[in-house]
C-alpha cells in the first residue's frame, strides 16, 4: 500500500526488508521515563526528522521548524497512530542514508544505526537470561524452605543440600545436612507432633510469601499483578499503558513472582516471565534513540522480547518465536522473526551459563526418553484432546465468571483478604496429598518420567520380575500397591487443582497459567496411561493388544500420556497451535512423538472452540475492555461505513476547523467544550472538503507553546493551517501557522464502504480514526472504539463495556 | 550534525542512567558464575545402581572428573564378585554433574537484600516519612486516596515554595512525589476502579 509520507510526498523507501506488513516511520516519542508529564520535561536533543528543508516556503517567522518536544506524542490509555510513527522511521533512516555519504563520521552514525537493533537484542537475551536464572533458582530455594533448612548453608535447597552426601536408593530424600522444621524445633521427624508442626510451619510459611507478595504489589507497582499477557497483547496492538512496562514494574514482578510460585499456590511464572522480558525490553530501548522516540519500532523490541520471555521459560527458542508470533504480537515483520530468535537463543544459552537446575538443562521437566508408540494408541490421545478441550472451556467460562465477580462487586475491594484466603486453603488442602505438596514443576517432570529400574518413586512400584528385567527396558508390568496409592491420590490432587487454579488465576499477585494447565493435563494423561497399560498388561489376548504388545514387551508409556495431556490441557486453555507443539517437542528433544501431539492439540483446539470462541486471553482483553482488534471476517447483518460513523442522524454535525479563519479563541472553546482526540479540517465550513486531520493534544501544546514563546500570539490571533497565509492588515496580532502540526494524508473511505472492509484496514494499518466522506466532501468520522462496540453490537455483547479510547 | 548529536548523547545519557544501573547490576549477577572456579565440592558423579540379585539398590557419589565418570571409578567396594561386575555395571548408570555453589549463593542473597530493602522502603514510606514531612495536609499517605483534584492541588503546593529545586535532595523529593502520585494512580485503576488487570 502505498505510504504518503507524513508531510511530503510518496517515496517508496528502497531500503529492503521491509516486506508487506511492514509499516516503519520514525517519530517523536513520548514515554522516555514513566512519570514525566510531557509539558514539564525536556526534550531537548530532538532533531527534527520531518521538516527540514523541505518544508513550506513560507518565510514567515515559523518556529514550529523544530518540533516542539510534546507534539507527536500520546496521552495515557491512547493508541498510537501506527502510520505516523512508520512513516517516522522511514524519514529518519532515510535521512541518515542520505547523509552517510557526507562524512565519515556519518558514515560510522550510519552503521551504527544498523546494528543498534542487534545489540539491542543481546542486551534484551543476556537481562532476560539472567532475570530468568535468578527467579529460577530463588524459586527453588524459597519453595524448599517451606518444608526445612539446610545446614550446611542456608542458601541450598533440599536437592543442593544433599548433592554431596550419600543417600539411600529407596529414601533419596533424607541425608542429614537437610533438617526439616520438625526436626530443627523439637529435635525428630517422626510421629504425628512432628507431622502438624510441618504442617502448621507449611502453612505458615505460605501464607507469609504470598501476604509479602501481595504487599509488594500493592505498595510499589499495582500494575505487576496478574499474568501480563493480555496486557501486552494489547500494548502490542498500538495501545499505551505508561508503567506497564517500567522498572519498578519489572523489580516488583521478578520479586514476587518468586514469592508467588514458592507459596505453594496453583500458578506458574511462564506468563509473569514474558511481562518481565518485555520489562527488559522496553527499558533497554532507552539507550537507543531509534527506539526511544519511535513506538511502532518499540514495539517490534516488545515482540522479540517477549520470544525471548517464552524462551527462557520453556528451554524453547523456536517454540519461543513462534508463540510471539501467534499469541501476543499484532504485526510481525520478517526481520522482526530473525531478531528475535537471536534474543531467544542468547536468553536461553545464557540461563544455561547460570546453570540453574544443574546438569546444564534449562526446564525442570526436560523428557529425554525416546519410546516408540503405536497407532492404535491415537485413540487415548484423542481422549486425552477431548479432555483438555473441555476442561480450557470449562476453565476459561469460570474464571472469567469468577474475575468478573471480582471486577464488579464487593470481593474486589479486598484483594489482600482474598490472597490470604486462597493461599490459606490451598495450602491447607495441599500438605497431605505428597503429588499437591510437592511443587507443580516437580509434578509435571515426575508424571513426564518414563519408570525404569533406576527410580524408586511410588509411582514406579511395579511388580518387578527379575527374570525378565533386561537392561533398563522394563517390559509392560502388574501395578504393584505403590502405583493404586500414587493413583488416587492423583485424582485427588486432579480434582483440587482443577477447581483452585479457578479461583487463583487473576489474583492481585503475578500468576501465570501455563503450569497449572500442563499439571492438570499431565495428571490425566499419566492416569490414563497406567489404565491403557495396565488393560494391556492384564489383557494382552484381547483382539486390539495382541497384534503390538505381546507380554514381556514394553509397549505402553505412561509418561508419553501424560506430555500428550498436558499439551492437550494447555492447548484447550491458551487455544495454541504451531507454538504448543514446537514447545513440546523441543521439550521432549525429538521428533518421535509429534503426530500424538498434534492429534491431542488439534483435538483439544476443536472441542474447545466448539464451546466457546475465545481463549483464555482474549476473553480477559474483552472482559476489561482494552481496544483490541481482532481479525473478524464478517458480520451477520450486512453494514455501511454511514451506519457506524458519528455524527449519527441525529447528532450535532461534526464539530470542524476551517483552515484559516478561526482564531486561537475558536479553536481553544471547540478544544474545551468537547473530548475528542482530534478534529478534522476543512477548507471552509461551507465547502466541507477535506483538508487533513489535527490532533487534539497537539493542538494543546502548540497553542500554549505559542502563547508562551511566540510574540504576538492573542486570543484573535488567527490560525492557519495553510501553506501560504492570507495577509492581513498591519495592525492585526500575528497568524500562528499550525501546519506543522497538521495530517495531510488522513485515511478515508466513502459511506458505501462495506464494514468488513473498514475493519481490515483499521486492523491491517493499525488505525486510530478514519474519515468518511460522501461525493468527496467530508461526511463523519469512524474511530476504533466505534468500530469496537460495532463489533460488540454485532457480537450481541455489550458495546459498553468497551472503556478505553 | 554534531549539536543534534551532542543534545541526543545528553539526552540519552541522562536517560539511560537507570538503564546504566541495570545493566551494572546485571554485569554482577553475571561475573560470578562465569569467574566460579571449579571447586572440589561442585562437581561429582553419580551412579545409580538398582538392586540386583539378592543386593538392595545404592547410590553412589564420588568426586572424579568426566572422563572417570564411569561404574568401574566410581562404585566403590564393588558388591559383586569379579565375573560379575561387567553385568552389574551394565545396569547401573552414572552421570556426572556440576553446579555453582558460588552463584546460588550470590543469587540467593542478592535475592534476600533486595527484599530486605523493598521491605525497609515500605516501612518507611508508611511510617516515617508521613512524620519527617511537614506535618499539615500536605502530606500524601500510601493509602488510596479517592479525591484526585486534592492530590494534585496539595503536589503543586510543595514544588511552588521557594526556587527552582536544582539542590540533589530537592530533585530526588521531586522525583519520589512524581514515583508516589504514579503509583497511587495505577492503584485506583487497578485496585479501586477495576479498569485494568481483574
Amino acid at each position: 500500500m502505498d505510504q504518503k509520507g507524513y508531510r511530503r510526498g510518496s517515496f517508496q523507501s528502497g531500503t529492503s526488508d521491509e516486506d508487506m506488513l511492514e509499516i516503519a516511520g520514525a517519530s517523536v516519542d513520548s514515554s522516555t521515563e514513566d512519570d514525566d508529564p510531557p509539558l514539564d520535561r525536556e526534550m531537548g536533543g530532538f532533531s527534527s526528522y520531518n521538516g527540514r528543508g523541505m518544508n513550506g516556503t513560507s518565510t514567515m517567522m515559523d518556529f514550529l521548524e523544530e518540533p516542539l518536544p510534546g507534539v507527536g506524542t500520546y496521552e495515557d490509555f491512547n493508541t498510537i497512530d501506527w502510520v505516523r510513527e512508520k512513516s517516522r522511521d522511514r524519514d529518519r533512516h532515510r535521512e541518515i542514508t542520505n547523509r552517510s555519504k557526507e562524512s565519515t563520521w556519518a558514515l560510522l552514525h550510519s552503521v551504527s544505526d544498523a546494528f543498534s537493533g542487534w545489540l539491542l537484542m543481546l542486551l534484551i537475551g543476556l537481562l532476560a537470561g539472567s532475570l530468568a536464572g535468578l527467579i529460577d533458582i530463588s524459586a527453588h530455594w524459597m519453595t524448599d524452605l517451606k518444608e526445612g533448612v539446610c545446614l550446611a548453608g542456608f542458601w541450598f535447597n533440599h536437592e543442593h543440600c544433599c548433592w554431596k552426601s550419600n543417600t539411600t536408593f529407596t529414601d533419596r530424600d533424607k541425608c542429614p545436612e537437610w533438617k526439616s522444621w520438625s526436626q530443627l524445633i523439637i529435635g525428630h521427624g517422626e510421629g504425628a507432633f512432628a507431622y502438624i508442626l510441618n504442617y502448621f510451619m507449611y502453612v505458615i510459611w505460605a501464607l507469609m510469601f504470598s501476604l509479602l507478595a501481595v504487599l509488594l504489589v500493592k505498595g510499589f507497582a499495582p500494575y505487576a499483578c496478574g499474568s501480563g499477557i493480555p496486557e501486552i497483547k494489547t500494548i502490542l496492538s498500538g495501545f499505551i499503558i505508561r508503567g506497564y512496562l517500567g522498572k519498578w514494574t519489572l523489580v516488583i514482578k521478578t520479586i514476587t513472582l518468586v514469592l508467588a510460585v514458592s507459596s505453594g499456590l496453583s500458578l506458574g511464572k511462564e506468563g509473569p516471565l514474558v511481562h518481565v522480558a518485555c520489562c527488559c525490553g522496553n527499558i533497554l530501548c532507552h539507550l537507543f534513540t531509534k527506539y526511544r522516540k519511535n513506538e511502532a519500532k518499540r514495539r517490534e523490541v516488545l515482540s522479540a522480547a517477549a520470544a525471548a520471555g517464552v524462551s527462557v521459560a520453556f528451554g524453547a527458542p523456536i517454540g519461543g518465536v513462534l508463540f510471539s508470533l501467534e499469541e501476543v504480537s499484532y504485526y510481525f515483520p520478517l526481520k522482526t522473526l530473525w531478531r528475535s530468535f537471536f534474543a531467544a537463543l542468547v536468553a536461553a544459552f545464557t540461563l544455561r551459563s547460570i546453570n540453574p537446575f544443574g546438569n546444564s538443562r534449562l526446564v525442570l521437566f526436560y523428557v529425554e526418553f525416546h519410546m516408540p508408540w503405536h497407532l492404535l494408541e491415537l485413540v487415548p490421545f484423542i481422549l486425552l484432546g477431548i479432555f483438555g478441550g473441555l476442561w480450557g472451556a470449562f476453565f476459561i467460562r469460570s474464571n472469567i465468571a469468577w474475575c468478573r465477580r471480582r471486577k464488579t462487586t464487593r470481593l474486589g475491594k479486598y484483594p489482600v483478604l482474598e490472597v490470604f484466603v486462597v493461599t490459606a486453603i490451598t495450602a491447607v488442602l495441599a500438605f497431605p496429598n505428597e503429588y499437591t505438596r510437592m511443587s507443580t514443576s516437580e509434578l509435571i517432570s515426575e508424571l513426564f518420567n518414563d519408570c525404569g529400574i533406576l527410580d524408586s518413586s511410588k509411582l514406579c512400584e511395579y511388580v518387578n520380575d527379575f527374570n525378565s528385567t533386561k537392561g533398563d527396558d522394563l517390559p509392560d508390568r502388574a501395578a504393584g500397591p505403590g502405583v493404586y496409592t500414587a493413583m488416587w491420590q492423583l485424582a485427588l490432587a486432579l480434582i483440587m487443582k482443577v477447581f483452585i487454579t479457578i479461583f487463583t488465576f487473576g489474583m492481585k499477585v503475578p500468576s501465570g497459567l501455563f503450569i497449572p494447565s500442563m499439571a492438570v493435563g499431565a495428571i490425566a494423561g499419566r492416569l490414563l496411561g497406567v489404565a491403557v497399560e495396565q488393560l494391556a498388561f492384564y489383557h494382552h489376548d484381547w483382539a486390539i493388544f495382541s497384534g503390538w504388545c505381546s507380554p514381556g514387551a514394553d509397549c505402553i508409556t505412561p509418561g508419553l500420556y501424560a506430555m500428550v495431556g498436558a499439551a492437550a490441557c494447555l492447548g484447550g486453555v491458551t487455544r495454541m497451535t504451531v507454538s504448543l507443539v514446537v514447545i513440546m517437542f523441543e521439550l521432549t528433544g525429538g521428533l518421535e512423538y509429534i503426530v500424538p501431539l498434534m492429534a491431542a492439540a488439534m483435538t483439544s483446539k476443536w472441542v474447545a472452540d466448539a464451546i466457546g470462541r475465545e481463549g483464555i486471553y482474549d476473553a480477559h482483553i474483552r472482559l476489561n475492555g482494552y481496544p483490541f482488534l481482532e481479525a473478524k471476517e464478517e458480520f451477520s447483518h450486512k453494514t455501511r461505513a454511514m451506519d457506524v460513523m458519528r455524527p449519527r442522524k441525529n447528532d450535532p454535525p461534526l464539530t470542524v476547523i476551517t483552515q484559516d479563519g478561526m482564531t486561537v479563541e475558536d479553536v481553544e472553546t471547540i478544544v474545551t467544550s468537547t473530548t475528542y482526540s482530534g478534529y478534522p479540517v476543512v477548507v471552509s465550513r461551507v465547502s466541507q472538503r477535506l483538508v487533513g486531520f489535527v490532533l487534539r493534544r497537539d493542538l494543546i501544546i502548540s497553542i500554549e507553546n505559542a502563547r508562551k514563546k511566540q510574540d504576538g500570539i492573542v486570543s484573535t490571533s488567527f490560525i492557519c493551517f495553510t501553506d501560504y497565509c492570507p495577509s492581513l492588515p498591519p495592525s492585526s496580532p500575528s497568524v500562528l501557522k499550525l501546519r506543522s502540526i497538521l495530517d495531510l494524508s488522513p485515511f478515508t473511505v466513502t459511506d458505501e464502504t462495506p464494514m468488513e472492509i473498514v475493519v481490515d484496514i483499521f486492523r491491517k494499518l493499525g488505525l486510530r480514526q478514519c474519515l468518511v466522506t460522501h461525493n468527496g466532501k467530508l461526511l463523519g468520522i469512524i474511530t476504533k472504539k466505534d468500530v469496537l462496540k460495532h463489533i460488540a453490537q454485532m457480537a450481541n455483547q455489550d458495546p459498553d463495556s468497551i472503556l478505553f479510547n | 550534525l554534531f549539536p543534534q548529536a551532542h543534545r541526543m548523547f545528553a539526552q540519552s545519557s541522562r536517560n539511560s542512567a537507570s538503564p546504566m544501573l541495570l545493566l551494572v547490576l546485571l554485569g554482577c549477577v553475571l561475573c560470578p558464575p562465569a569467574q566460579a572456579s571449579k571447586s572440589s565440592e561442585d562437581i561429582r558423579c553419580k551412579c545409580i545402581c538398582p538392586p540386583y540379585r539378592n543386593i538392595s539398590g545404592h547410590i553412589y557419589n564420588k568426586n572424579v572428573s568426566q572422563k572417570d565418570c564411569n561404574c568401574l571409578h566410581v562404585v566403590e567396594p564393588m558388591p559383586v564378585p569379579g565375573n560379575d561386575v561387567e553385568a552389574y555395571c551394565l545396569l547401573c548408570e552414572c552421570k556426572y554433574e556440576e553446579r555453582s555453589t558460588t552463584t546460588i549463593k550470590v543469587i540467593i542473597i542478592i535475592y534476600l537484600s533486595v527484599v530486605g530493602a523493598l521491605l525497609l522502603y515500605m516501612a518507611f514510606l508508611v511510617l516515617v516519612d508521613p512524620l519527617i514531612r511537614k506535618p499539615d495536609p500536605y502530606t500524601q499517605p500510601l493509602h488510596n486516596e479517592e479525591d484526585s483534584e486534592d492530590t494534585r492541588s496539595l503536589a503543586a503546593a510543595p514544588t511552588l515554595a521557594g526556587a527552582r529545586a536544582n539542590t540533589v535532595l530537592e530533585r530526588v523529593e521531586g522525583a519520589q512525589q512524581r514515583w508516589k502520585r504514579q503509583v497511587q494512580e495505577q492503584r485506583k485503576t487497578v485496585f479501586d476502579r477495576h479498569k485494568m488487570l481483574s
